[in-house]
């Protein structure tokens, strides 16, 4: 949660407390109420009317399939046959049926339906689900009012505009409800929204006076009528425009009374609502878009291969038409007499008239590009997707990617990016919540000018290594992974001088008691007790917040009760030593917000006394201290820089006593300001709090870790190690980002850093001058020059070893994302080695995603856990969201979504580069299977005078790629393994494995097999007298052996290829060459009318002659001779990355020293971020890191 | 690919799942060997010992496998005797077609010396060369369910032009049977005539189960044209099996097909007569016609492309044995090159 989604979360609060004592007016927006847009009329409370029943609004069924019975048919039908290939198969499926056909239509159609159904089938089940979910969430149940003022409980999905339900405490809105009435006097209710916007604190509504005054309790509902005017359905959840009429009189409505569907009802005993919006027409429902499907790289190379098959079907179809044409035409009656007499040319029909040659040509090419349609694999996307399901399954299933602490394995939300986690270039990741925990922990704190708090924070531990620490240290952080959490969330702090009431016996014990108590009241947070144990916890806006009132807990001011105007909490008695509960009277809440940096509240203690409470940034809280406040303002400044430095987050703490005039009148000016509905109410409130907020007295400073997660150095250390860049996007400062970035390893001492802002003193007299045109002139000039300058140090430094970190703040950012510099800026951060975005909008987020996205042509991958890195995520190649503490919407964008930071680096190089090596050579196989079965077909066709007979039985066409070559391939998809791809990532990022080379390869080396299969097998059958007897061997006879030798040859190098045979291997591999021959004969022992020539083929005829088992022998090996070649040499003399690593992996490490630091040689790109490389710096002298890197070579 | 409209109220169901459930129906995945992609496995690893024994394996069973062969076929004693232009009189070689078209007398002798002792049975084939009987158009031109069954004699849709003569089906239908293969043979050594026995020549399963014992030709060569040799009106189609050997389609141009067996042996030397009738046309397409004799062996007939094939295939195994030991062992690894790694040389490409 950086600062975007932080300052929206303030701006609602302090909406929703402004809103609070203000009476709304009638605003221009309720004008239009009746005119379009605003045409929505709810009868309250009479849903039966006529009048209603004549407005015929939907009713509250959501349907969230993307079927329905009625058109799963049509339209998942409509969705396969929009793949080109299925269309493809299909438009030859109905050609099939005509006299076109090479073959018999039944044995087109039947692979085509049989794609198509499993594909339908696992569409249906996936749907299936979303079936389930809708019914759950329909059949829900709540109290509905039933006439006479009796409530009685119906499903959600019978809930129609107008009826009046309860909802009770913990209970989910069923609808989009006008709020009539609460559990609590002022009727106001706590409302919980993560699931509309992923934001987990608690959200005020308040009823309209008029409503909650007539209905308290269930029998008043029996006389109540109301009539709602209001807008129209649309996406806008914090708007909402419409009055309520209630006989004569009309009251105006607001988003404040509106409870929307899906957001809980918390801390509230009940309410009571009017039905608004209902089904399809809630605000969340309308809001919820599909999200922008993404399709991987990969994908869209393969259409590319699909097109290019295409073109080759139709130019071998042109070829072929051509020949058949003219050989046709010599077929034409001559003096009486024709040439092939045997075919009867003079009496032929169309497709073979000599006299019409040119037609026939023509009608033959349509023929032709049916039967050349095995060189695309109807069966690829299928087994494609089959085959990304399953690696779905071992995403979420991979307990390495399970956290235990929330529950949460891994969730794979689309299996379309599988492979393209394994080509990831640049990650872009959010830090709070993402590198960090945001789980804020109160650690330290500066009380009258002494600090108290022992731990050690992570930076420093990363800041002490930083300092010249030994490598010992060093190795020492790699430990540290296991850090076990403190006992109380949020609250980190030891120090025996004030914990279990020590601090009594501090000498400023009457500031520690006044900074303890600031601490329990001075915030937004919201109790809850535990009714059992009588234990409190807290409901607060941000975690720094619940982090101070956790902290008073611990420190024994144990904030318990808060109304709309008291807080209570308890506290040690210094006189008489026990605990006393105090009440403190609200009166004000000065709310944060980004120009502030502070907010205060003005309470009344026990004693009568005013008090104003303030807790703030330090700039601007030193500045507003009164002259007799600042006691311990030196030393207390010298800790907050201390703090700071150690990547703390730090609040001023200071109070003042408040004069009861003076307050009188500020009260009034500040109401006032309030219920304004002018433009600069905001700045009126700003003046009148800022002259409130004056002349505090310092109490002390308050220092809160954002924690790093688990693991995280770590992890940004491998994902370094294996060539991946890491950017950090974050809203926060500049010098906490860089805090962050020094204990993540991505930033380290000997980096230059090249920082980009724009606090330079002329632009800042500027600003103050306030001439728009002439700050953004000069701002945008300023951050040119600071890029031309990095580029410059940058192509200074050349080819030297010196690494860059970019530093540049969201002001800059704006400029530097303009049109015309971004691809400077581009350039530049490019040649850093990381790049840190601070203070950077969610849209900026976004825009330096699409950035590097676009301007690199690499794959981006995304991270972030926030509503304000949803932008960022979407705009990615691949979004991943951490399924944390703050709330769905992240998840809810995402692609992937895993619990902590520190699984990416699983995700991505176990995962990821497996996922990508397994479809990129499950591609490349299957184009290789087909192009030696199409070649053979094409070959055979040129020997009968391209006729387009086909050289196979119609079955044995149309199985081929359904049963007798298509499990292996989803086998390698599904498990094959080469190795762990910390060192040959890189493969993937330069997409290596699914290069056009890798796949021409590929189909050459299909083209080889089918020369070899089709030629020799001829020859071996040259003379057709290939068994004992004597017989002849025919058409069935050499397509027999044919496909025999193409079914034994690609399963066969199928094997040759693989990396990781597990028993599921040998199962389909042999299993599928089984299976042919069991087919073979099951098939040919039908009876002749079905199985035609196929008939006893193999027991009769091929079985039988030693020439045909001679035949399939030679040529299978024969076929896999030069591939084999090919990889004995390429894999001694030319490996590939993963190859060198398997031989280490093979040979171990002892017997061959020297190729081992070969390989470590080459895998060594100098990585110059994380933690291996600060050590390789360090320790280069003492050559230490080279047997480290071998002993992790070998580990893995 | 799941997930769109669903998920907002699918959150709902998850969150309130989430509230109800306890902590004990935990989501942790049930570790297995399969899930967690950690099944035993072998690695292979393509090592120069598992090259060279590879090598050595394929060429230590192909070489034998082809001396082998080798020895089959060059056993069988093979004649060969091209006819089609010799019986052809001199003076109506201008003109072949005519020739072979006209009513004249079409006999011709041919005389065959054996070269070797051959041991019955003897096969004798004919082959045509340049005969497209695997076109499309031809292949089709059949009617299997008329062959099978006298009630199906009807069904003659895929026999066009040759279905039917005046509305009365022809059996059997189609181009194939149409253009039978007609020329004759009368095989006699000393003036003995050898018995050329049609026995047996076509496929059991042919005879049995796709001719049916009491289909009879009907209506055949009655057209305004006659294409190919006649049947004997009545002997059933199961029987005729110079038709069925005919219409199993052959798969090339060029081929041969069983004429019938010789079931006594020729001796060296021997000379055979051959009492020919030129019939069948093959003049206009410039096919050629030859008589063949052949004995077999355990692999058929006489084709040295496999022998060779294994022979050649296992030497060049034991080549690449040797080379690749000879590789290894002269030139172990290349060390130390990095710069041919893709992403060293290409910095940002190999796209």
């Amino acid at each position: 949660m950086a600062g975007g989604g932080r300052r929206r979360r303030r701006l609602h609060l302090s909406r929703i407390y402004s809103y609070t004592c203000g009476k709304s007016s009638f605003q221009e927006d309720h004008s239009n109420i009746g005119g379009p847009g605003f045409s929505r009329v709810v009868y309250c409370n009479e849903p039966d009317s006529p009048a209603a029943e004549r407005r015929n609004y939907a009713g509250n069924y959501v349907r969230s399939t993307k079927y329905t019975v009625a058109s799963f048919f049509p339209k998942s039908l409509f969705e396969q046959f929009r793949r080109v290939a299925n269309f493809y198969f299909l438009v030859t499926g109905m050609l099939s049926l005509t006299d076109f056909s090479p073959y018999g239509a039944v044995s087109a159609l039947l692979p085509l339906a049989l794609v198509i159904t499993v594909t339908m089938v696992k569409d249906g089940i996936e749907d299936w689900h979303r079936k389930q979910q809708d019914i759950e969430v329909n059949n829900r149940k709540v109290k509905v009012h039933d006439g006479d003022g009796i409530f009685r409980r119906d499903e959600w999905r019978n809930l129609r505009v107008g009826d009046v339900v309860r909802v009770e405490k913990d209970e989910f809105f069923p609808a989009d409800l006008l709020l009539l009435s609460s559990s609590y006097e002022d009727s106001i209710c706590y409302v919980e929204t993560m699931n509309l916007d992923g934001e987990t604190n608690l959200k005020v509504k308040q009823g309209l006076d008029a409503t909650s005054s007539l209905l308290n309790e269930d029998s008043d509902f029996k006389e109540f009528r109301g009539v709602v005017r209001c807008e129209d359905p649309n996406v806008n959840l914090y708007m909402f425009v419409g009055s309520l009429e209630l006989g004569e009189e009309r009251f105006p409505l607001s988003i404040q009374q509106i409870l929307l569907r899906d957001s809980k009802l918390r801390n509230t005993e009940y309410v009571y609502g009017a039905v608004v919006f209902t089904g399809h027409d809630t605000k969340v429902i309308q809001n919820s878009t599909d999200p922008p499907s993404k399709r991987s790289r990969i994908e869209r190379k393969m259409d590319k291969i699909i097109y290019l098959m295409f073109g080759l079907i139709v130019l071998m179809s042109f070829v072929g038409s051509i020949i058949f044409g003219v050989e046709t035409r010599q077929d034409k009656l001559k003096n009486g007499r024709t040439e092939r007499w045997y075919l009867k040319p003079d009496d032929a029909t169309i497709f073979f008239d000599p006299e019409r040659a040119p037609v026939a040509a023509i009608y033959h090419f349509f023929t032709a590009v049916m039967l050349y349609g095995y060189f695309i694999p109807i069966s690829l996307y299928v087994s494609i997707e089959m085959v990304k399901v399953l690696q779905s399954v071992f995403i979420n299933r991979d307990i390495h990617m399970y956290y235990e602490e929330t529950d949460k394995p891994a969730q794979a939300r689309t299996s379309n990016l599988n492979e393209e986690l394994g080509m990831v270039d640049t990650i872009l990741s959010d830090k709070t919540g993402t590198l960090t925990c945001n789980s804020m922990e109160f650690i330290k704190c500066s009380i009258a000018g002494t600090a108290y708090g022992r731990g050690i924070t992570e930076v420093e531990r990363a800041m002490a290594v930083r300092s010249g620490g030994s490598p010992l240290v060093d190795e020492d952080l790699d430990v540290v992974v296991d850090k076990s959490g403190p006992k109380v969330k949020g609250f980190n702090f030891e120090d025996e001088r004030v914990m279990n009431g020590n601090w009594v016996k501090q000498p400023q014990a009457a500031v520690l008691q006044k900074f303890f108590r600031l601490l329990a009241v001075c915030h937004t947070a919201i109790p809850e007790t535990d009714e059992e144990t009588g234990n409190v916890s807290y409901e607060a806006e941000s975690p720094d917040e619940a982090a101070f009132v956790v902290a008073a807990r611990e420190l024994g001011f144990e904030f318990f009760n808060r109304t709309q105007n008291e807080i209570s909490f308890r506290e040690l008695d210094l006189v008489t030593g026990e605990n006393v509960e105090r009440v403190y009277k609200l009166l004000n809440v000065l709310e944060f917000n980004s120009s502030r940096k502070r907010m205060s509240v003005i309470v009344r203690d026990d004693y009568g006394k005013l008090l104003l409470l303030s807790k703030g940034a330090d700039n601007v809280m030193f500045e507003r201290l009164a002259k007799n406040g600042r006691q311990f303002e030196a030393k207390t400044q010298e800790h907050v820089n201390q703090y700071a430095d150690a990547g703390l987050r730090t609040l001023i703490l200071a109070y003042r006593e408040v004069d009861e005039n003076e307050y009188i009148g500020f009260n009034k000016n500040f109401n006032e300001a309030k219920s304004s509905v002018n433009e600069d109410r905001e700045a009126l409130i700003d003046e009148i709090t800022d002259k409130m907020e004056r002349d505090l007295i310092l109490l002390g400073a308050t220092a809160v870790e954002d924690k790093l997660q688990n693991g995280v150095p770590e992890c940004i250390d491998k994902l370094a190690q294996a060539g991946i860049k890491i950017w950090v996007l974050t809203g926060d400062k500049m010098e906490t980002a860089i805090n962050i970035g020094f204990a993540s390893s991505l930033l380290r001492q000997e980096m230059k850093q090249i920082i980009i802002n724009l606090e330079t003193p002329h632009i800042k007299s500027l600003e103050k001058s306030g001439i728009k045109d002439e700050i953004e002139l000069a701002s945008r000039e300023s951050v040119v020059k600071q890029i031309e300058e990095g580029r410059a140090l940058l192509a200074a430094s050349g080819a030297s070893s010196e690494a860059f970190a970019l530093i540049i703040d969201g002001k800059s950012l704006t400029y530097a994302l303009e049109d015309e510099i971004k691809k400077t800026f581009l350039d530049l951060a490019t040649g850093c080695a990381s790049v840190i975005c601070c203070r950077s909008s969610p849209k900026q987020k976004a825009l330096v995603t699409r950035l590097v996205k676009s301007g690199t042509g690499k794959t981006t991958l995304a991270i972030g856990d926030g509503a304000n890195d949803v932008g960022m995520l979407q705009e990615a190649d691949i979004g991943v969201g951490i399924s944390g503490v703050e709330g769905m919407q992240a998840v809810m964008s995402s692609d992937i979504a895993i619990a902590q930071f520190r699984y990416l680096e699983r995700l991505l190089l176990v995962h990821g580069h497996w996922c990508y090596s397994r479809i990129s050579s499950m591609i490349c196989y299957f184009f290789y299977k087909n192009i030696t079965f199409g070649v053979t077909v094409f070959l055979y066709e040129a020997y009968t005078s391209f006729s387009a007979q086909p050289a196979y039985n119609d079955w044995f066409l149309s199985l081929f790629n359904v049963f007798f070559s298509s499990l292996p391939v989803i086998a390698l998809g599904v498990f094959d393994q080469d190795v762990s791809a910390r060192f040959c990532y890189k493969e993937g990022v330069q997409n290596i494995l699914f290069s056009w080379k890798r796949i021409i390869g590929w189909m050459f080396n299909g083209f080889i097999s089918a020369l070899a299969i089709f030629f020799l097998c001829k020859e071996s059958l040259k003379h057709q007298l290939f068994d004992p007897n004597g017989k002849t061997a025919g058409w069935e006879v050499l397509g027999g052996t044919m496909y025999t030798c193409i079914v034994w040859v690609v399963n066969l190098q199928m094997a040759l290829s693989i990396s990781y045979f597990t028993w599921i291997q040998h199962i389909v591999i042999w299993g599928s060459i089984a299976l042919w021959y069991i087919f073979l004969m099951i098939y040919g022992a039908m009876s002749p009318s079905f199985s035609t020539d196929a008939y006893m083929v193999f027991l009769e005829a091929l079985a039988p002659a030693p020439s045909y088992w001679l035949t399939t022998l030679f040529v299978m090996i024969f076929a896999l001779i030069p591939y084999f070649i090919y990889k004995s040499v390429q894999m001694r003399f030319f490996p590939v990355y993963h190859q060198m690593i398997q031989w280490i992996r093979y040979e171990g490490h002892s017997n061959d020293p020297e190729f081992v630091e070969m390989v470590r040689q080459r895998s060594i790109r100098p990585t110059t971020v994380g933690y291996t490389a600060r050590r390789a710096a360090s320790v280069r002298r003492e050559d230490r890191f080279y047997d480290q890197f071998h002993n992790d070579l070998v580990a893995f | 690919m799941p997930s769109n409209r669903a998920s907002s109220s699918a959150a709902a169901a998850a969150g309130s799942a989430d509230s109800s459930t306890s902590r004990r129906n935990s989501k942790r995945p049930k570790y297995s060997k399969f899930t967690q992609q950690e099944l035993p496995a072998c690695k292979p690893i393509l090592t120069p010992g598992w090259v060279i024994l590879t090598f050595l394996v394929v060429s230590v069973i192909f070489i034998p496998l082809g001396v082998v062969s080798l020895f089959a076929s060059q056993d069988v004693v093979e004649i060969v005797d091209r006819y089609d232009n010799d019986c052809i009189p001199a003076p109506a070689r201008a003109n072949k077609v005519a020739y072979i078209q006209g009513a004249a007398d079409k006999t011709c002798n041919r005389t065959i010396v054996v070269p070797k002792k051959m041991k019955q049975p003897i096969y004798v084939y004919y082959e045509l060369e340049n005969f497209y009987q695997n076109h499309r158009r031809y292949v089709k031109s059949r009617s299997d369910a008329q062959l099978r069954s006298v009630k199906d004699e009807n069904q003659i849709d895929a026999c066009k032009p040759e279905d039917d003569v005046n509305g009365k089906p022809i059996v059997p239908c189609g181009l194939i049977a149409w253009s039978l293969f007609n020329d004759t043979y009368v095989l006699s050594k000393n003036n003995q005539t050898l018995n050329v026995s049609k026995k047996g020549i076509a496929w059991k399963s042919d005879r049995e189960h796709k001719f049916g014992k009491n289909v009879f030709p009907k209506n055949f060569q009655m057209g305004n044209i006659t294409g190919g040799g006649k049947l004997i009106p009545d002997v059933p189609l199961s029987e005729q099996e110079d038709l069925i050997v005919w219409m199993r389609t052959a798969a090339l141009p060029t081929f041969r097909k069983l004429y019938g067996k010789i079931e006594t042996d020729l001796q060296e030397n021997d000379t055979i007569h051959v009492i020919l009738k030129n019939n069948y046309n093959t003049y206009s397409f410039d096919g050629k016609k030859k008589l063949v004799l052949s004995t077999t062996s355990w692999l058929g007939g006489k084709n040295d492309f496999l022998g060779i094939a294994y022979l050649t295939v296992g030497g060049i195994c034991f080549f690449l044995a040797l080379a690749f030991t000879i590789m290894y062992l002269v030139k172990p690894r290349r060390l130390g090159d990095p710069t041919y790694l893709s992403w060293n040389r290409v910095p940002g490409g190999g796209r």
